[in-house]
C-alpha cells in the first residue's frame, strides 16, 4: 500500500518560479532567503498608516470634516463681518467663529476614530492583523498613534486656517492675544483629537461600528440636550453640571466664550479629556489582552 | 514544527477542544480532519494566538505564538478568505501586512505574481470572487516566506482549477521542507493531498496516523459478483470455503482480493458471470465511521443506516468511487 497517487503536476503554476533560486538549496527544514527583522512599534505604525490612508472612509470623514470646519467657520465670519455694526464685536475675538464648524466636524472625527478599530471587527480584518502582529497592545498603540496624529494635524490645519481668515476679515473685533491663539488652534485640535481617540478606544471595546458611533454621538450631545429639557428645579445642580461638562460647552471654553460662568475654564477641558482618554484607552488595552479576537 | 499539548478550549459549559495533544511535523502535508463543528477552526485560532486556550499549550518551533517578533516569517495562515477590509486594494492589504513584519515591499509584488493576482492588484478586495479572495489570502500567507503554513478549509467554494492549484501548491510547499497544516471536513480532499492525518471529533483526538496507515487500516477490499446462476455459484463458493455475503439486488460480495480465484472456480463449473469486479470501500465511509459518534449536527434521514450496516451492504454503486485510481497503483 502506498500513499495516494496525485494528479501529475503538469503545467507548473507561476508561483514555482517566483521566489528565486534559494529554494533549491532548501534542506530538510525550510530556510527563507528574506532577511529577518526584529519588529517593533515602528513597523506596526507604518502598517496602520498604510491601512488608514488606503480606505475610502478616511477620505470621506476627513473630507466632510474639513468642509464643515472651514465652510461654517468662514461663513460665520463673513456673515458677522457683513452685518456687525461698530462696537458689536468689541468684547470678543474673531477666533470664536471657528467653534460652530468644529462642533459639527467633531462627529466626523468620532466616526473615523470608531472605524479605525471597529471596522476591522466588522470585516474580519482583525484576525489577519492579529496573526501578523500577535502583540495586541502594539496594534492598538499603533492605531492610536496614527489616528491621533492624523486627527490632530487635520484639525490644526483647518482650524488654524479658519482662525487666520476670520481674524483678518473682522478687523473691528478685539485682536486675540497669544494665549488665545494657542487655545483656539493648538488646544482645540488636541481636544478634538482626544475625542477621536476616546472613540477609537470605544470602537475597540464595543467592536461594532454602528454601536460605537451611536454611543459616542450620544456622549457628545446627550448631556446638553438633557440639560436643556431638565425643567425640575430640584435637579438644578445636576442640570448645571450636565450643562457645564457637556462636550459642546467644554469645546467653547477654548474660545473663552463659555455658555456658563462657572464650570471648566482655561485649559481644564483638555485635562478632563486627557483623563477620560487614559481611562477608556486603558480599558480597551486590558479588554483586548483578555478577550479572544 | 507545531506542538499541541493538552490544548483545551471551553466556551461556558461547552467544550470546543478537549485535551488535544499532537504534533505537526515539517516536510509533509498534515491533514486536520473532522466533521463540521469538531473544533478545527478553534484549534487553529488557538495556534495563532487569536483565542486563549482554557488549558494547555501550543508551541511553534518551541515558542508561544505571541512571543514571535515577526510571526509572518514563521507561520503563514489562511483562516478565511474574507478576513480583510473589502475597501482596500489587494496591494495595500498585503503591503500593510508586510510592513507590520518588516518584510520588504518587493515581496508583495512577488506573492501577487505567485498567486496570479498582479493584474488586479489595485482593485478593491470586495469586488473579488471567492476564488480570488482565497488567492489573496494565500498571498498573505506566503508573504513572509514562512516555514509553517496553515490553511483552514482552503478549497471551500473553489472551482476545480482552483482546487487543483491549491493541492499542487501545498504539496510543493511541503516538498521544500516546510510544515503544511491543512484542515478540511472532506476525507476525499485529504486523501489527495495529505501525508499525515490528525482526525478530531467533538474536540477530541480520534486519530493521529500516516495517510498510508489510515488507508491500510480502513479501506476494506472485496469482490463484487453478479450472476444469473446465483444458487449454483453459491454452492460452488461454499464448497471451496469462500465466504459469500449477499447484498441487495442479486449482488454477491466476497471479502478480500479473490477475484482470480472466483473467476477460475466459475470457469471450472461453467457458471456465467455478468460481473466480477474488485472493489474498495471508500475512505469517506471509514472516516464517517470513525467520527460517527462525534458528529455534532446530525441530519436525520428516514432510515438512518448504522455504520456497520453501511459496510455490509454498500448498495448500488453508480460509478467508480473516488480513490479508485490511487488504490490500484
Amino acid at each position: 500500500m502506498s500513499t495516494p497517487q496525485h494528479p501529475s503536476p503538469q503545467a507548473a503554476p507561476a508561483w514555482q518560479g517566483a521566489p528565486g533560486p534559494a529554494y533549491a538549496a532548501a534542506g530538510p527544514a525550510y530556510t527563507s532567503p528574506i532577511p529577518i527583522v526584529r519588529t517593533h512599534l515602528g513597523h506596526a505604525i507604518a502598517s496602520e498608516w498604510t491601512k488608514i490612508r488606503s480606505v475610502r472612509s478616511t477620505m470621506w470623514t476627513l473630507g466632510v470634516f474639513v468642509l464643515l470646519v472651514i465652510g461654517i467657520g468662514l461663513l460665520a465670519g463673513a456673515v458677522v463681518a457683513a452685518n456687525a455694526t461698530e462696537g458689536d464685536l468689541a468684547g470678543d475675538t474673531a477666533l470664536s467663529f471657528g467653534f460652530f464648524g468644529l462642533l459639527l466636524g467633531s462627529m466626523c472625527v468620532i466616526t473615523l476614530g470608531v472605524l479605525t478599530t471597529a471596522s476591522e471587527y466588522g470585516t474580519g480584518m482583525i484576525r489577519t492583523t492579529m496573526v501578523a502582529c500577535p502583540s495586541r497592545g502594539r496594534v492598538l498603540a499603533a492605531k492610536a498613534v496614527v489616528f491621533f496624529a492624523v486627527a490632530f494635524v487635520v484639525t490644526l490645519v483647518s482650524s488654524g486656517f479658519v482662525a487666520m481668515v476670520d481674524v483678518g476679515m473682522l478687523g473691528d473685533a478685539r485682536q486675540p492675544t497669544g494665549s488665545e491663539w494657542l487655545k483656539a488652534t493648538f488646544g482645540v485640535s488636541l481636544y478634538i483629537a482626544l475625542l477621536g481617540l476616546i472613540s477609537l478606544a470605544v470602537g475597540s471595546i464595543i467592536r461594532h461600528s454602528a454601536g460605537a458611533i451611536t454611543i459616542m454621538i450620544g456622549v457628545l450631545l446627550a448631556p446638553l440636550v438633557i440639560a436643556i429639557f431638565m425643567f425640575s428645579s430640584s435637579l438644578e445642580d445636576l442640570r448645571q453640571a450636565l450643562f457645564e461638562y457637556s462636550i459642546p460647552n467644554q469645546l467653547s471654553v477654548f474660545y473663552s466664550s463659555s455658555l456658563s460662568d462657572s464650570g471648566p475654564s482655561g485649559w481644564d477641558p483638555l485635562w478632563i479629556a486627557l483623563g477620560v482618554t487614559a481611562v477608556v484607552l486603558g480599558g480597551a488595552f486590558a479588554l483586548l489582552e483578555k478577550r479572544d479576537v | 514544527m507545531i506542538e499541541l499539548s493538552g490544548l483545551t478550549k471551553r466556551y461556558g459549559e461547552k467544550v470546543a477542544v478537549n485535551n488535544l495533544t499532537c504534533a505537526v511535523r515539517p516536510g509533509i502535508v498534515t491533514g486536520f480532519l473532522g466533521p463540521n463543528g469538531a473544533g478545527k477552526s478553534t484549534t487553529m485560532r488557538m495556534m495563532l494566538g487569536l483565542d486563549r486556550p482554557t488549558a494547555g499549550d501550543v508551541r511553534i518551533d518551541g515558542q508561544h505564538y505571541d512571543r514571535l517578533k515577526d510571526p509572518l516569517r514563521y507561520i503563514g495562515a489562511l483562516l478565511d478568505a474574507k478576513a480583510m477590509h473589502g475597501g482596500r486594494s489587494a496591494f495595500n492589504h498585503l503591503l500593510c501586512l508586510a510592513q507590520s513584519n518588516g518584510i520588504p515591499k518587493r515581496r508583495v509584488h512577488e506573492v501577487l505574481d505567485t498567486v496570479g493576482l498582479t493584474s488586479v492588484a489595485k482593485k478593491k478586495a470586495k469586488g473579488f470572487s471567492l476564488g480570488m479572495g482565497q488567492r489573496l489570502g494565500i498571498a498573505g500567507a506566503l508573504l513572509g516566506d514562512p516555514r509553517i503554513l496553515m490553511f483552514d478549509e482552503p478549497v471551500n467554494g473553489l472551482d476545480p482549477e482552483g482546487i487543483h492549484w491549491i493541492r499542487n501548491l501545498m504539496k510543493s510547499l511541503a516538498a521544500q521542507g516546510r510544515t503544511v497544516f491543512v484542515s478540511s471536513h472532506l476525507m476525499s480532499e485529504m486523501a489527495l493531498t495529505a501525508d499525515h492525518l490528525i482526525v478530531i471529533g467533538q474536540g477530541r483526538l480520534l486519530a493521529d496516523t500516516s495517510m498510508a496507515d489510515f488507508i491500510a487500516q480502513n479501506s476494506r477490499s472485496y469482490v463484487r459478483i453478479r450472476t444469473p446462476q446465483r444458487e449454483r455459484l453459491l454452492d460452488v463458493l461454499h464448497g471451496a470455503g469462500v465466504l459469500v455475503v449477499e447484498s441487495g439486488s442479486g449482488v454477491l460480495e466476497v471479502d478480500g482480493d479473490k477475484s482470480e480465484h472466483i473467476g477460475e472456480l466459475a470457469a471450472q463449473h461453467q457458471i456465467v458471470l455478468h460481473e466480477l469486479s474488485p472493489q474498495r470501500a471508500s475512505l469517506e465511509e471509514a472516516f464517517m465511521q470513525l467520527t460517527a459518534e462525534s458528529v455534532e449536527y446530525h441530519a436525520h434521514t428516514d432510515t438512518p443506516p448504522g455504520p456497520l450496516e453501511q459496510f455490509e451492504r454498500p448498495g448500488p454503486q453508480p460509478g467508480p468511487q473516488w480513490g479508485d485510481d490511487w488504490t490500484r497503483s
